[in-house]
């Protein structure tokens, strides 16, 4: 009976919360329902005036992107304003007749129709687009005059982006261009905030710095609450937030440096990553041949692109951050490093070298420059012995060359502030496995470590991995990820923030070793392979020449140069530091099908320490040949680079509208530029 | 001849499956089926598909519910413990391997992608119930607080992705099953209370609190964002602060009798985001009213009284508790969503019940009612 009792008891309690539950339910309803008659009937009046008289339009303010300029303050990156011609599709009734009617007054293309169409589909109906960009004063002030025959076409004043010195750095900055349905799709999954700053923006990064450095470039949307009249007439502004600027990006880049590398390739292919080994700045990061990166900012035209993608040159192929090479013997120092942390060899160990060596019954060969005889650390990298790498890779094995090497930043990225990177490879037993997909092809066979020693085989890397292991070696072990932005500006605040490289933890190299590798590269310099280039050099420097096959040459077969095909000869690479006792400069080159490494390769990291170490650049008469591969030291007298004014490109011409934009019939410009992002075949990765 | 009459016939073997349902409930929601289906139309017109897809969706959740009430409430208790624990071990799984989009942790992509906080809108009553009805008749205040335990560790989990909206849908749910079994107005009161003073403590004081630089506790930047938004709308006229000056005008501009179905210039004219989502009651409230709007409420209070009708009458405690759960989260979605569009609370996507348009909120709406229509029958069956 008592446990009915409870029963009945607890039903009541619970009917009593149902009950409460039912006042929870009244009292928030009756809060709903007050508020309801607050807004519907007591501000009612107040509401329909602001709803039907008025409308509030928020028009976004777009910022200025920041600009780029280099680390002596040269702009890279910066806008102009020209003027648009605008069409508000919902404030038009019949689009195409207006179109027309407009042509008639303003010259409009094809190509600017289809642009429009396409943003048409892309857009709100209240958003403001361009039928024609860059109108010539003579234009707008031809349309002003007829304007009341155009309700909801207006002019604008919009900002263009603009590179000043054209093809130069052009892989360095990349370029804008309109945002395209990709990243449309991709913004969707940005947080709210992040998607509010891009109402209004309609260009965004798409390669390079503009990339990497989107949002710090990109700025603070503003905005303004426009009353607008029935009609869509702009009655008065009740608020408005302006924008703020994107920030400026300094870079560690010394542009004219930049410049005058790119000069010295000429039209030769190939890249070369400078970095200041104390602080990981990167000083030049050169990929040519180079594009002007004007010609995407507007949509790049079918002509062009056709030139730029299909050429045999690869030209929108970013060399320096995505082309991997086997490095030939610019492997060697590492390797001499690696024996000696391991103590596999000391400096003093003497192996000798009869120019062949023979592992299970196959014959690895010398150059035929290279002379025999007893050779030890030293002399084996001042000489290039082969010989002795090939017997130290036999003796180190594959998996600690790859242990031993990888924390110099071999086969994998080095953390640079540029998006795209490849990792390259550093082969090892655990690396076949993962490369190749048939079992008989995953195993490692000790035959394929004898070659790894002359930095041939699989081993394959970018000059920016390159150059960094330099940069690592030089200063003794000093890591870090590389930076070509040095400081970050605000514009308004004129804060400047720095972008130190992020610091790695050092590798712990004995000095007594460093100094063993220093002072055989510093041989390399003075009597070795690359003595001529470097003969009357006012500093002490360190360096290897390489040559990297690109083509495997098949057994008994001599390679010859000059018979083959130039995109079959070999490249020509050098790794260098300068100076030897206080490294302020480490840097990585390849010259693609250039043959010895002394013959193209050095001659242009000579130059290179000339300008950073002594401030001269190499006469006119020096560059012609340089270009062509036949000089070793400077020749004529140097010029000190205050005298030497930057190369500038076309680009300021077409901004100042002097010269007629190239307009063929292109189509869609915004597909071609979604295309852009070079999908890198290794040039030069052996077959 | 005696076949026959051995063979029932087709409408004596449909019977139990088709009648027994709870009339005036399924009256009440057959009406906001109704004034969904105008409104969707009225408003989404002119920009695709909508009303179509409204249509299938909510006939998709009538088949729900309908399955669902078929189901007796002692076996749905027995799936109570299996489909908290897969729930709870989902969200786990999440924040380990979990897929992060607009800085949010709270998909798993089991082939298909999938939202585990979801299952935990069901299965959070379910279980606390369960619990409750194991406990019956030797209730102690231990009990409670490993109710109170069983509801932090999911709530904890969401709210960690974080998903704000959600965790606290989850919570309430929780929430109010243990109200209903009995925790002492004692514990209740003091925390309304704070509740209370903190609120009117934050509109008193929120020009301060709402400063740049001004970290809140246990809050994250954005949702401190949308309480200040909530405080000054002029704020933030491009975001959030636009939904709510835009959905405003709106409201208040319809007036007591509406401009008329299709006729709203708010809606029409764009002004109103996700105008047939999260914020068609803006659209509903410009075009039908205040007449409108009082219609729509008192159905969803016709409705919500008849769900605690049932839960009073449920026999069992699982299912009493259960019914009462239900039931007030309706009551929370249907509440929290008119109050963020009319902006008395803050913006949280949460969508009107039967009236905004989504897939997946009509499934566990069709599912939860039908829990409701299972009890309503269980408790007629047994009178018969």
């Amino acid at each position: 009976v008592t446990e009915l009792k409870n029963l009945k008891l607890e039903l009541d309690r619970f009917r009593l919360r149902i009950i409460a539950a039912a006042v929870f339910v009244l009292v928030g309803f009756g809060l709903l329902t007050a508020r309801m008659v607050y807004l519907q009937v007591l501000h009612h009046e107040e509401l329909s005036t602001r709803a039907e008289s008025n409308r509030i339009a928020v028009v976004p303010i777009v910022p200025n992107r920041g600009r780029i300029v280099d680390r002596n303050g040269v702009v890279l990156a910066t806008n102009y304003t020209a003027y648009t011609l605008e069409i508000t599709p919902s404030k038009v009734d019949d689009l195409d007749a207006t179109i027309n009617s407009l042509g008639e007054v303003i010259e409009i293309q094809t190509r600017d129709r289809r642009r429009f169409k396409r943003q048409l589909e892309e857009s709100k109906s209240f958003e403001s687009l361009p039928i024609r960009t860059r109108l010539s004063d003579e234009e707008v002030a031809r349309f002003i005059a007829q304007r009341f025959r155009f309700p909801g076409v207006e002019i604008k004043a919009r900002l263009f982006r603009n590179y000043p010195l054209g093809e130069t750095a052009s892989h360095l900055l990349g370029y804008i261009g309109r945002i395209n349905q990709t990243e449309k799709t991709a913004m969707e999954d940005w947080d709210d905030e992040a998607q509010a700053n891009y109402r209004g923006t309609e260009y965004i990064g798409k390669l390079g710095l503009e990339q990497s450095y989107e949002t710090e470039l990109h700025g603070i949307t503003g905005f303004e609450q426009i009353e607008t009249s029935a009609g869509g007439r702009a009655v008065r502004r009740l608020a408005s937030q302006p924008a703020t600027p994107g920030n400026t990006l300094v870079l560690s880049v010394d542009i004219k440096l930049q410049a005058m590398v790119e000069e010295l390739f000429g039209d030769r292919r190939g890249a070369l990553v400078a970095i200041d080994p104390r602080n990981g700045e990167v000083l030049a990061f050169v990929s040519k041949p180079t594009f002007d990166p004007n010609l995407f900012v507007d949509g790049i035209d079918v002509d062009n692109w056709r030139n730029l993608n299909e050429s045999i040159d690869k030209p929108l192929l970013n060399r320096a951050l995505r082309g991997t090479y086997p490095p030939g013997s610019t492997f060697k120092p590492f390797m001499a490093m690696a024996a000696l942390t391991t103590g596999k060899r000391s400096a003093s160990t003497i192996i000798q070298d009869n120019l062949v060596f023979n592992f299970g019954g196959r014959n690895f060969g010398s150059p035929e420059t290279d002379r025999p005889g007893p050779k030890d650390m030293r002399t084996a990298i001042v000489t290039s012995s082969n010989v002795y790498f090939y017997s130290l890779a036999n003796e180190m094995g594959v998996d600690l060359i790859h242990d031993q090497l990888m924390p110099f930043g071999f086969g994998r990225k080095t953390g640079i502030d540029m998006e795209g990177e490849v990792t390259g490879d550093l082969p090892s037993t655990e690396w076949k496995r993962r490369k190749f997909k048939r079992p008989e092809q995953q195993k490692w066979y000790a035959g394929e470590t004898i070659s790894l020693g002359i930095g041939q085989g699989y081993n394959n890397f970018t000059m920016l991995q390159m150059a960094t292991a330099m940069s690592t070696l030089a200063s003794g072990g000093l890591r870090f990820e590389p930076r070509l932005v040095r400081e970050i500006e605000d514009l308004v605040t004129r804060e400047k923030r720095t972008v130190s490289s992020q610091a790695l933890t050092p590798l712990p190299l004995k000095p007594e070793n460093v100094a063993v590798i220093r002072d055989a590269m510093n041989g390399v310099a003075i009597s070795g392979t690359s003595a001529r280039v470097f003969a009357g050099a006012a500093y002490q420097s360190g360096g290897k020449t390489g040559t990297a096959q690109a083509v495997g040459i098949r057994q008994n077969e001599k390679y010859s140069g000059a018979r083959m095909a130039e995109h079959l000869r070999d490249h020509s690479l050098y790794i260098a530091f300068a100076p030897v006792n206080n490294p302020q400069i480490a840097l990585a080159v390849i010259v693609e099908n250039a043959g010895w490494g002394s013959a193209a390769a050095a001659p242009i990291a000579r130059r290179v320490f000339d300008y950073v170490l002594t401030g001269q650049m190499p006469s006119v008469e020096d560059i012609a040949l340089t270009q062509k591969g036949l000089t070793m030291a400077p020749v004529g007298t140097p010029r000190p680079k205050d005298t030497v004014p930057l190369p500038m490109g076309t680009a300021t011409s077409v901004a100042l509208g002097l010269v007629p934009l190239a307009a063929a019939e292109p189509a869609s410009a915004a597909s071609a530029t979604s295309g852009v992002a070079p999908t890198a075949s290794a040039p030069g990765s052996l077959p | 001849m005696s076949h026959v009459f051995d063979r029932p016939s087709l409408w004596q073997r449909l019977q139990p499956v088709l009648t027994g349902f709870d009339g005036p409930m399924l009256l009440g929601l057959l009406v906001l089926a109704t004034l969904g289906m105008t409104e969707m139309y009225s408003a989404g017109f002119d920009s695709g598909t909508r009303f179509a897809d409204h249509g299938r969706n909510m006939l998709l959740g009538a088949l729900i519910m309908f399955s669902v009430a078929q189901v007796s409430p002692q076996r749905l208790m027995r799936l109570a413990v299996p489909l908290y624990t897969v729930g709870v071990a989902l969200l786990i799984a999440t924040a380990l391997f979990g897929m992060t989009k607009k800085g949010a942790t709270r998909w798993l992509n089991l082939g298909v992608v999938i939202q585990p906080s979801e299952v935990l809108k069901i299965a959070m009553p379910l279980m606390l119930a369960w619990w409750f009805q194991k406990r019956e008749g030797q209730l102690r205040p231990l009990d409670f607080a490993v109710a109170a335990v069983l509801l932090v560790i999911p709530v904890g989990l969401i709210a960690k992705q974080p998903d704000l909206g959600t965790s606290l849908l989850v919570l309430s749910a929780g929430v109010y099953v243990i109200f209903f079994a009995g925790l002492s107005w004692r514990l209740i009161l003091p925390v309304l209370l704070a509740a209370a003073i903190g609120i009117g403590a934050l509109v008193a004081t929120g020009d301060d609190l709402c400063q740049d630089g001004v970290q809140w506790p246990v809050l994250r930047e954005y949702q401190k964002h949308r309480i200040c938004t909530l405080l000054d709308p002029t704020k933030d006229p491009l975001g959030k602060g636009f939904h709510i000056i835009q959905g405003k005008i709106a409201i208040g501009s319809g007036g007591i009798t509406g401009k008329g179905l299709m006729q709203g210039t708010q809606t029409h004219l764009e002004f109103i985001p996700e105008r047939t989502t999260d914020f068609i009651f803006a659209s509903y409230a410009e075009e039908l009213g205040l007449v409108g709007v009082l219609g729509l409420i008192l159905t969803f209070t016709f409705v919500l009284m008849r769900g605690l009708f049932i839960a009073a009458e449920a026999p069992t405690v699982f299912t009493r508790l259960l019914a009462g759960s239900i039931t007030l989260s309706f009551f929370t979605y249907a509440m929290v969503n008119m109050g963020m569009v009319s902006g008395i609370l803050p913006v949280v996507g949460i969508p009107l019940p039967f009236i905004s348009y989504g897939g997946t909120a009509m499934v566990s709406q069709g599912l939860a009612l039908g829990i409701l229509m299972a009890i309503a029958r269980s408790r007629r069956l047994m009178q018969s």
